[in-house]
Order: structure tokens, then C-alpha cells, then sequence
């Protein structure tokens, strides 16, 4: 080992060196910047106080956004009301079960006919660990919350066009991409074809660095070794007795490997927002939406269609439809609102605001997304591969097979996500009728899991674009649109502010529902006792 | 967006060879599918405008309203769904970054002359090409 470069040295061992160097501002900075301090910006609960008596809020929008103003905003002693356009609270935040019926728009209704406790999460459904804000609120409101798993390493990864069309286990594919990478890189090292100097200690060490790396043999060649068959498994697995000796496995060809492009899902699991740990709530997302609910489900009133917002010097107007009554329309005052409304939905809305908020709201397009939930006879993902949790990726339209991150090992039926698009797939299931939506995801798990056909029992297909009261998934910002329209969506006018995952940079995440709204509520209140 | 896609390094090694994709937080590199290939009207139509504006293009209502392009009156001019489709506004997305000018030409043509809407006025793919801007570049 003594040719090795220094082993990296833990991180207590860096602090202490950066803190002597430079005292304890540099000290801090380096802690926070290496993940102590550090989350998204959520640094508490709001502490609201001086709330003058009296004062009055319609909250428009009963998702966590505007279920957690109004919980924050009258523990600080305002009046709230909701107003909500759905019969059910949570907005994004829901779970289909067996029982349950889906309406989109276009007429379709699904009838959900998953078995008991088996759940699907159309939107979201997974929380990185430094979503504080969220995981705050979950502990405590009571919501339990148990892991995610985002990275299975017996998964799959499918290229329709390359091995053949034959699906490749993560695993195998991730350590010959690392072992392939390192070797060429070593070469290229070896023989001084950087087309940068460098040094030799530098040399040394990147040489190292590629033989661990990439598990390379002592010529520096990526091979079939017992070294590299214990990071992709072995052809004959290691046994007891006398028989038990394995047989290492051979690397898939390093063309194959290339051309796949497979490598895009390994970097898309390395990405902070999809890092371990994350998590779910126990039994299903709305799980979270029905814990807010909890808290503040007196102050909704739900089934109702906001048509208007107007202000003056007076306080605010909020124009509605009751549908439960024949969309008579009524109205509803305060001195303030929250209008937590998706800007798809508010862009339609008569609503008083300045001119560079009113074209901020009409400047964000919303992102289209479909998932499909397919429930089988029984877990053969985990009984005949091994599969427990995690996710699947293939260049078909479906993009990914999730399996569930809960009920390991129980016999019986379970549900699978089959299916979780954006961009032009999403357009294109979305414009199949559900059952049509369910097919063709069937079709195209099979290339994945031959089980399919036979295990299939039924299944429901979701597209964002049809929910009628977001018409989409998320909004999707562009730097053009941030640069010129974010501050005015997000500034107060008078007595108005916007909040919602589109009024954060944490965007389509419930993390930045949250945050936008502890800001809003936090810049409201200081207008309102006249601080700001 | 910065916390999205794996698609940086994407971009620069791979140029065109990827198809260009939207980003955003909790979604899967979006080659899936492919890109949109087809220079026929009705695919096009079926393929990315149906989901939405639904298979008789009649549209529909809930909290907000897709509206329908059957016998829509603002079809009278080629030029606003031609500038509709590329910069979208509201919940509609825009396609500038997915469609070719030849491709949102038949479109369009495809569009005005069906659905109940006769508007023998073809759009051209240079008209498209006369008021396409720069695709706005999703944050990273
Ligand atoms: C497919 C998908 C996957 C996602 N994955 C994840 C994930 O894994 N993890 C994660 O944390 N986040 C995820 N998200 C994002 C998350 O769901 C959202 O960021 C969050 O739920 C948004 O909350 P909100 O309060 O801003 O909006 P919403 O929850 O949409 O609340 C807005 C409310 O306003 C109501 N409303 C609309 N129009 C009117 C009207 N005219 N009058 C009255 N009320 C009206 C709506 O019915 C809704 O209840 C995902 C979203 C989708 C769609
Ligand atoms: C994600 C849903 C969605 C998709 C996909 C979509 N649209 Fe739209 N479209 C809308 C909505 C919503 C509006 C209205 C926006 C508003 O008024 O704020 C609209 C508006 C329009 C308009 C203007 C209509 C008018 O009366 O002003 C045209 C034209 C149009 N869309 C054409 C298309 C075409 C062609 C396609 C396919 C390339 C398409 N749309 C795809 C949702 C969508």
C-alpha cells in the first residue's frame, strides 16, 4: 500500500486544519459548506408576534402551501378562511387507493381497484433529508416518515438500442462505466496524453486513484477479476462447502457501455436532490396533507371556484363559485389573502395587482407529467430478482418502473409505479384515454420484466396536464423568466402575495411550497403590524 | 435548474446527439421517448396538443379553461397559434425548443383546417421562421 497517495483524510481532520489556518469564520464556512450547517433556507418556524386584534386573512388554495399559512398566521392570532376549489384539502399532495375515483378533464373517471393498503402517489412521493421544512412540519404534526429508496444497484437499466435491447442490472453497468472511464483515463495519464501538464505527484495520485476507482488490474486494464466481480456480482455467486468458490463475471463491451448513454441515470442518482437518505411518509404522501388538514381543516371551505381577487385601501375581495350550489357565486373580505392558487389556474383569474405581477403570473408555463400505477398478483420483482425498492430506467416513454419502498417480502397483490414521464412522453400520455395509458405502459414494462402480462391485474394512469385544477405538474422557470419575473411574483402588492413550490427556487418540490410560504406570511405579518 | 438534470455535461459532450429536454425538480432526464420526429399534422396533433386541448381539440373547463381550438375565432390568423405554439403563455407550454419550423407549419395548417375551422390561408415554414426567437435556456 505504500505507493498509495495519502488515504483522504476524514473531515474532523481537514476542519482542524482549515480552522487553525484561518480561525473560526473560515472554520464555520468550510462546516457549513460541507453539509453541517447546511439544508434548504429553512431556518425554523416563523416567530409572528404583535398581531393587532381583528385582523383578518383569506388564505386561496388549501395545498400545503396554503394549509401551513393559514396553521402559522393563526397561531400568530389572525382570523383565516381557506377557500378551495377541490371537495378534499392537500392539493398535489394525495394518494390514490383502492375505492378511490379520478376525474380529469375531458370527462375520463378511473375507478381505483388496488387491494387494501396498496396506494399509488400520482405526485409526489419522495423527500431528500435536507428538505427540513417539510421533514419539520412532519414531526410535528405526527406524520411518520419511513426511507425511500432511490438508488437499487440490482435494478435495471434499458436501452432499447443497445446489449441488444436487453435490460442491464445497475450494478453491472455502473462498474463497468467506472471501470472503463479509469482505464482510459489512466492511459492517457500513463503516457502523458493530457493535454495539460501535470505533476508528478499528481500523476501518481490520479494513477492511484483510477486503479481503486475503477478496479483496474495491475497493467491498468478494466478486466473480468474477483476484485471488480465483488462491485458487479459474480457469474457463479460465492457459496459454502466445498463448491463454494465463485466465478468472477465478465464486463459487458465497453462500446455497448458507451453508446448506451445508460450513464445519464447514474448521474441523475447522484444528484443532491435524489441523494440518500430520502423519505416517505408510512402508508402513502397524504399522509402529510392529512396531517396539516388536522390542524387547520375548520378554517376550509372546500368545493368552491375563486373567480375574482380585487383590493382597495379597505382590505380584499375574493369572488366565488360554490359548486355544491349551483356555482352560485359569493363573496368573502379581509384585510389580507395568501393566494396559493398554481399560476396556470391564477393567469385565468380576474386578479387586482400591479402590471409586473399580473405578467409575472402569466409568464410561467407548468411542465405536463403522467404516472401509471399498475397492481400485479404478487411482488415478483422481489421473489424472482431480487428487487426491493428502487428504481428502474429505460429510453422507452415510461422512462422508469419503480417498485415499492415498503411491504418488503408480503405475499399477495402489490403496486408498482409503471411509469413517470415529462416532456414530449408526458404530452403523449397524456393524450391516450387512462386505459390506453395502462397498455401502453404494460407494453413497455414487459421489455423489462417479462412477468408483466401474466402478473398484470389493473392499473391507473394520471396525467398532470388533465388535473382540473392545476392543468400540470409544476411551473417550469427559465432564466430569461426568473431574471425578469420572479421578484414581482414574489414581492407583496398591498395586500396580496403570492405563495406556492412557483413563488421558491425549491421549484416542484413540496420543500418549496413550504418555504415560499413561511416567506410570504413572515413579509405579510411585518406590512400588517406596520414594521414593514 | 441547477438541482435537476445530469444533463450539464450532456449538453456539452454530446451536442445535438441528445434531444433538448425540460428541466425541472423531481423528474428523470427526459430523453425518454425520444424527440418528435414526425412532420405530419395530426401526429403532431395527437402526439403533444391532445392531451391538453383533447382529441375533438373542444378543450375544457375546470378551475381554469384549456381552451378549444374547434371553431376557435383566433384562428383566423395563422400568425397567433404559430406565435401561441412557439412562446406558449399561461399553463400553455411553448415548443420552440421541440419543433421545427416545417413541423409547427403543419401544425398549424393541420389545426385551421380541421376541428370545424376551414382557413385556406397556409402558414409556411418561413413564416414560422420570420417571428421564432431564441429558446429560452432552462436554468441549470
Ligand atoms: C408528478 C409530480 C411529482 C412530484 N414529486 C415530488 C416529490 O417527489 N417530492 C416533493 O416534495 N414534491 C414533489 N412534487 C411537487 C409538490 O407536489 C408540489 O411542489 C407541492 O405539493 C405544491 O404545493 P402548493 O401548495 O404550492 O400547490 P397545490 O398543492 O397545487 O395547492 C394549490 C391548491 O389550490 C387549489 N385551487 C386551484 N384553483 C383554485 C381556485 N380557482 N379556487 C380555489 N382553489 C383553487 C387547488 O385545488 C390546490 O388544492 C411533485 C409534483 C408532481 C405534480
Ligand atoms: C399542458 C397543456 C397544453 C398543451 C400540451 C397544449 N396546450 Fe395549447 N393551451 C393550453 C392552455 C391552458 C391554453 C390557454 C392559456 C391561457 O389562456 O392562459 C392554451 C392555449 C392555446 C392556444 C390559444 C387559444 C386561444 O383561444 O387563445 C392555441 C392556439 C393552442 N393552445 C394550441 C396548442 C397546440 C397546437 C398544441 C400542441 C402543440 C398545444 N396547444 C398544446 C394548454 C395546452
Amino acid at each position: 500500500m505504500s505507493d498509495l497517495p495519502n488515504v483522504p483524510q476524514t473531515r474532523r481532520q481537514l476542519l482542524m486544519r482549515i480552522g487553525a489556518a484561518a480561525g473560526s469564520v473560515a472554520m464555520y464556512q468550510a462546516m457549513t459548506r460541507l453539509g453541517h450547517a447546511a439544508g434548504t433556507d429553512f431556518r425554523g418556524p416563523p416567530a409572528l408576534t404583535g398581531t393587532r386584534k381583528g385582523s383578518t386573512v383569506l388564505v386561496l388554495g388549501a395545498g400545503l402551501a396554503g394549509m401551513l399559512a393559514a396553521y402559522e398566521l393563526r397561531k400568530a392570532g389572525y382570523t383565516v378562511r381557506i377557500l378551495e376549489y377541490q371537495n378534499r384539502s392537500g392539493g398535489r399532495n394525495f394518494t390514490l387507493r383502492g375505492g378511490d375515483t379520478l376525474a380529469e378533464l375531458g370527462g375520463a373517471v378511473q375507478h381505483v381497484q388496488f387491494a387494501r393498503g396498496n396506494y399509488i402517489n400520482p405526485g409526489p412521493w419522495r423527500i431528500p433529508y435536507h428538505h427540513q421544512a417539510i421533514l419539520h412540519y412532519c414531526k410535528q404534526f405526527g406524520v411518520a416518515l419511513e426511507p425511500f429508496i432511490e438508488v437499487n444497484h440490482n435494478s435495471l437499466l434499458h436501452s432499447s438500442t443497445t446489449f441488444g435491447g436487453v435490460p442491464q442490472r445497475y450494478r453491472d453497468y455502473m462498474s463497468d462505466f467506472t471501470g472503463y472511464t479509469a482505464e482510459l483515463l489512466g492511459k492517457a495519464i500513463r503516457q502523458d496524453k493530457l493535454d495539460q501538464p501535470i505533476g508528478p505527484d499528481e500523476k501518481r495520485d490520479l494513477l492511484a486513484a483510477m486503479h481503486g476507482w475503477g478496479l483496474l488490474d495491475k497493467n491498468g486494464n478494466y478486466v473480468s477479476s474477483v476484485s471488480a466481480s465483488f462491485r458487479r456480482g459474480f457469474d457463479k455467486p460465492l457459496g459454502g462447502g466445498p463448491d463454494g468458490a465463485p466465478i468472477p463475471s465478465k464486463p459487458l463491451p465497453r462500446s455497448d457501455i458507451m453508446k448506451s448513454g445508460l450513464w445519464e441515470w447514474l448521474s441523475f442518482n447522484m444528484n443532491y436532490e435524489m441523494q440518500t437518505t430520502m423519505f416517505q411518509p408510512v402508508g402513502g404522501m397524504d399522509m402529510i396533507g392529512k396531517g396539516f388538514a388536522k390542524q387547520v381543516g375548520d378554517l376550509v371551505t372546500h368545493n368552491v371556484k375563486v373567480t375574482k381577487i380585487h383590493q382597495d385601501a379597505g382590505g380584499v375581495t375574493v369572488s366565488f363559485e360554490d359548486m355544491g350550489k349551483n356555482n352560485a357565486v359569493s363573496e368573502a373580505k379581509a384585510d389580507w389573502c395568501v393566494c396559493t392558487i398554481p399560476l396556470s389556474v391564477l393567469s385565468q383569474i380576474d386578479i387586482q395587482v400591479n402590471p409586473a405581477m399580473k405578467a409575472a403570473i402569466g409568464a410561467v408555463p407548468y411542465a405536463s407529467s403522467v404516472k401509471v400505477g399498475l397492481e400485479f398478483k404478487r411482488r415478483f420483482w422481489e421473489q424472482d430478482e431480487q428487487i426491493y425498492g428502487g428504481i428502474s430506467f429505460t429510453d422507452q416513454p415510461i422512462s422508469q418502473i419503480s417498485y415499492p419502498s415498503t411491504g418488503y417480502f408480503s405475499d399477495g397483490r402489490s403496486v408498482l409505479l409503471g411509469g413517470y414521464m415529462f416532456g414530449n412522453a408526458a404530452y403523449a400520455f397524456a393524450g391516450m384515454t387512462p386505459e390506453e395509458r395502462v397498455q401502453a405502459a404494460l407494453d413497455q414494462g414487459s421489455k423489462l420484466h417479462k412477468q408483466y402480462r401474466d402478473e398484470f391485474l389493473n392499473g391507473v394512469g394520471v396525467a398532470w396536464s388533465r388535473m382540473p385544477w392545476t392543468l400540470g405538474c409544476c411551473g417550469t422557470w427559465n432564466e430569461e423568466s426568473r431574471r425578469t419575473h420572479y421578484k414581482a411574483l414574489t414581492e407583496i402588492d398591498n395586500r396580496i402575495v403570492l405563495a406556492g413550490e412557483h413563488a421558491s427556487y425549491v421549484g416542484c418540490w413540496q420543500e418549496g411550497a413550504l418555504l415560499s410560504s413561511l416567506s410570504a406570511i413572515t413579509r405579510l405579518h411585518q406590512r400588517a403590524i406596520g414594521a414593514a | 435548474m441547477r438541482f435537476l438534470l445530469p444533463v450539464l455535461a450532456a449538453s456539452v459532450l454530446a451536442g445535438t446527439m441528445l434531444p433538448s429536454r425540460d428541466a425541472r425538480a423531481d423528474a428523470a432526464a427526459n430523453v425518454a421517448g425520444g424527440p418528435i420526429t414526425s412532420h405530419d399534422g395530426a401526429t403532431l396533433y395527437r402526439q403533444l396538443c391532445q392531451g391538453c386541448h383533447m382529441a375533438n381539440a373542444k378543450g375544457a373547463v375546470g378551475a381554469a379553461t384549456i381552451p378549444a381550438l374547434a371553431g376557435n375565432p383566433k384562428l383566423a390568423s395563422g400568425g397567433y397559434p404559430v406565435y401561441v405554439i412557439l412562446n406558449g403563455y399561461g399553463a400553455m407550454p411553448w415548443f420552440s425548443g421541440t419543433l421545427d419550423d416545417a413541423q409547427i407549419a403543419a401544425l398549424v395548417n393541420y389545426v385551421r383546417t380541421n376541428f370545424g375551422n376551414h382557413y385556406t390561408d397556409g402558414v409556411k415554414p418561413e413564416d414560422v421562421a420570420a417571428v421564432r426567437t431564441p429558446t429560452p435556456e432552462m436554468e441549470k
